[in-house]
């Protein structure tokens, strides 16, 4: 790099390369160098607006984690992991992990490596002012190998240089292939490109041949190895002993140049703003609008890869390929707020795309995002939960080993005057005193239409002796959840005041709920300090593991389904299928785990009609009875509702298969 | 004046001359389904909200209907939208999001 480097190299008496061309410039590098320029001054300026627009504790927050030794780590991580080797892409489809990772963990070798070459051989030219934008970039044009001077450590490069491209290649000639036949790699739809995504790949494909074209046509000057001197050679054969190279090296130069002034209005753009989202990501800083601030890093990371595509269970109908979150975030991009509201509404915010996504770009929470924007202003009225106590919004009984004390609650609904009726709520209501229980039972809405599922908890909870108490057995209000779905964050937060109150006023220190949709909502919104939040599959695992219920296996053949919001949404996947495994013969559904389809009756979607839930809720059981099994077992009422539909509406011998809930398959 | 024995009660007078067509063209556009309830009242009969406070949205499009847009704004301004009248709705009726779209079509001036 320094001066005094250059002058020894270019000083000694036979150097092993020589700088060809003593300016270190051709016209043909302007089409590289002004893109290249326009893509960095873009992103620059983009960079700068966005830390802008992002809130300045969160950009405290983010200067901090860069610090943070456990963050930073992660940083380092995800970034090789996530960038370089694209490791979750890997491991869900080889083909396209191989495809992904030659193209971009190639270029990546070679842009080093050619760094790495000017800086043993002419540093200086490293320079910005002597070319160092554009030099290393065509290195093998600016040089000559001294044919005298040969050493082991120019074959080196030479040979890696060659084996990254040819590895490029490879994955090159994969790409062009998916184009045509993406099926063989393991995708049945892709994205469709958008003008800009078109020109930039087609000048990406075309970047690597010619760069194999330019670099052996001047192989015999500057060097080459297994790949460049044998094509060479050929050129040689071919064209007699006088090449003209310069074409060859233009036409690079372009295409190059067009791939980056279209990079910053193309897919290829995650390029490098995948790296920024990764950081804002690990600092846990959220977006809290759907397009500005950190949302614009999080839309400009999407890939536009289309693994979405596959994922998204309302796919089983093609003509709803165009409410995945690939085009929510392409259209979020352009601005087009008819077309994003539309899709945002739409989805079943089951979590799948977000679950497989390869930059972990979470668009169910720009969606949610999206939605707020538009339904946060709706005015209600949550007068009547400030009116009422804490203990008079859920009717508590307590029940203890069984035995019932009365239901306080009914009052609640007993009222119809309008008058009367907010005297009955006023009314203060307190816990019997007999409650010793530290464990409190929450139903949740949904569970009190399937009341199989409370008697089944209830005859489980009861032969293992839990000391419990029954939030809302005469009904309680809703958890919140399905308002934060919808967007309605003010609205939500009303009501999570009234139940935090009347969960904290309990005095317990276990809270088993048995409908996963509160479950997610009351981990990650109600902060309940000291208090153990369970879903029941867990505390009845718990249960079966101590010892305190006895459970006996029937062989039955299950299937259990893992719903969105207990699966992918609290990450609960193990302890329902070890309780089931204690009751009978567990076997897979064509997709399980983060892969499970939802079931089609998710709260999530606020514009998918019956029909097309009818079809997802058809592809979910086409999943789930892969197998044959007897019975489906799912652990949350709004999943046993439509399976419970969708059996008794199929038909042949699929009619015969039963739809339990867990705690109904645990008590037998 | 000529007394003939009988007469309406002002608050249950319908007066159909107040109907926002538009309002109401624009609701079925983004909703299709509120044209398809049969007013069973399933979803009054297992409301959340409706515990507390009235709440009906079987009455809001009823009311809707009648030309009464600000009765019916008021029937729905305390659903929590936990969606179990879509649970038990015989229609099929997305209510959750018919409930978002009166709020949304109605109470814009």
């Amino acid at each position: 790099m320094t001066p005094l480097l250059y002058l020894l190299a270019a000083q000694a008496p036979d150097p092993e390369v020589i700088d060809r061309i003593p300016s270190g410039f051709s016209p043909f590098v302007l089409p590289f160098t002004i893109g290249v320029a326009f893509m960095f001054s873009w992103i620059g300026v983009g960079l700068i607006r966005l830390l802008a627009a992002i809130p300045k504790s969160d950009r405290i927050k983010f200067a901090k984690s860069l610090f943070i030794p456990k963050t930073a780590l992660k940083n380092i991580k995800d970034l090789f992991c996530d960038c370089l080797f694209h490791v979750k892409i890997w491991q869900r489809k080889p083909l396209l992990g191989y495809m992904h990772s030659a193209i971009a963990f190639g270029w990546f070798m070679i842009i080093i490596l050619g760094h790495i070459e000017v800086a043993l051989f002419v540093p200086a030219r490293l320079n910005v002012t002597r070319g160092g934008l554009f030099y290393p970039i065509f290195y093998r044009y600016f040089v000559w190998m001294n044919p005298g001077h040969t050493t082991l450590r120019g074959a080196f490069f030479f040979f890696l240089m060659d084996f990254f491209l040819l590895y490029i290649l490879s994955g090159i000639a994969l790409a062009i292939f998916k184009r045509f036949r993406s099926i063989v790699l393991g995708m049945r739809h892709t994205t469709k490109p958008s003008l800009a995504d078109r020109v930039a790949l087609y000048s990406l494909w075309m970047i690597f041949p010619l760069r194999l074209l330019a670099e052996s046509f001047t192989a015999d000057l500057s060097g080459g190895s297994f790949l460049t001197v044998p094509v060479n050679h050929f050129w040689h054969f071919l064209f007699g002993d006088k090449l003209w190279f310069m074409p060859t090296w233009w036409a690079y130069s372009i295409c190059l140049g067009l791939f980056f002034a279209a990079m910053p209005f193309s897919r290829y753009m995650h390029i490098l703003t995948e790296v920024l989202w990764i950081l804002l990501r690990n600092a846990g800083i959220e977006p809290n609008h759907p397009r500005k601030g950190v949302a614009e890093a999080e839309i400009y990371a999407c890939s536009s890869c289309g693994l979405c595509l596959d994922a998204c269970p309302m796919n089983v109908q093609k003509k709803n390929l165009k409410y995945s979150s690939v085009y929510f975030i392409r259209f979020l991009r352009r601005h087009n707020e008819k077309k994003i509201n539309d899709i945002a509404d739409k989805c079943l915010m089951c979590d799948k795309c977000h679950a497989l996504c390869p930059v972990g770009v979470n668009a169910p929470a720009l969606r949610r995002a999206q939605r707020a924007t538009v339904n946060n202003a709706i005015p209600f009225d949550y007068s009547y939960l400030s009116t009422a106590s804490g203990s008079t919004l859920a009717g508590e009984t307590h029940a203890t080993l069984g035995t019932v004390r009365g239901g306080t609650g009914a009052s609640l609904c007993e009222a119809s005057g309008g008058a009367e009726r907010s005297e009955a709520v006023a009314r203060p209501r307190v816990l019997p005193e007999t409650a010793t229980g530290k464990v409190l039972y929450f139903a949740g809405c949904m569970t009190h239409l399937t009341p199989r599922i409370i008697k089944s908890v209830e005859k489980v909870f009861k032969a293992a002796g839990v000391d419990y108490v029954f939030a809302d057995r005469e009904g309680g209000i809703c958890c919140g959840r399905p308002l934060m779905l919808a967007g309605r964050k003010e609205a939500a937060a009303k009501v999570i005041e009234a139940n935090k109150k009347m969960i904290e006023e309990s005095g317990c220190d276990t809270l088993v709920l048995s409908c996963p949709i509160c479950l997610k909502v009351f981990k990650e919104e109600y902060q309940l300090q000291g208090i153990r939040i369970v879903h029941y599959t867990q505390f009845i695992n718990d249960l079966i593991a101590s010892g305190k219920l006895a459970v006996k296996n029937t062989g039955e053949k299950i299937v259990y389904h893992d719903p969105c919001e207990l699966g992918r949404g609290c990450g609960i996947y193990l302890e329902p299928r070890a309780a089931l495994g204690q009751v009978g013969t567990l076997v897979k559904a064509s997709k399980e785990y983060d892969e499970s389809i939802c079931c089609g009756g998710s709260l999530g979607s606020l514009t998918l009609d019956m029909k097309d839930r009818g079809k997802i809720s058809e592809s979910s059981l086409d999943s789930l009875l892969a197998n044959d099994p007897q019975t489906i077992v799912t652990a949350c009422p709004l999943c046993l509702k439509t399976f419970s539909e969708a059996v008794s509406n199929s038909k042949g011998p699929r009619k015969d298969v039963k739809v339990k809930d867990f705690a109904e398959v645990i008590c037998g | 004046m000529v007394d003939f024995g009988f007469g309406l009660v002002p608050s249950s007078r319908i007066n159909l001359d107040l109907f926002d067509k538009d309002k109401y063209r624009e609701l079925v556009k983004i909703e299709p389904d509120a044209r398809i309830c049969m007013a069973c009242g399933s979803c009054t009969a297992v409301c959340t909200a409706g515990k507390f406070v009235h709440t009906s949205l079987r009455e809001a499009i009823e009311d809707i209907l009648n030309a009464k847009n600000d009765k019916a704004l008021e029937s729905l301004q305390a659903c929590q939208l936990c969606g179990k009248c879509s649970m038990v709705c015989p229609r099929g009726i997305n209510t959750r999001h018919l409930i978002l779209s009166i709020n949304k079509v109605y109470s814009a001036k």
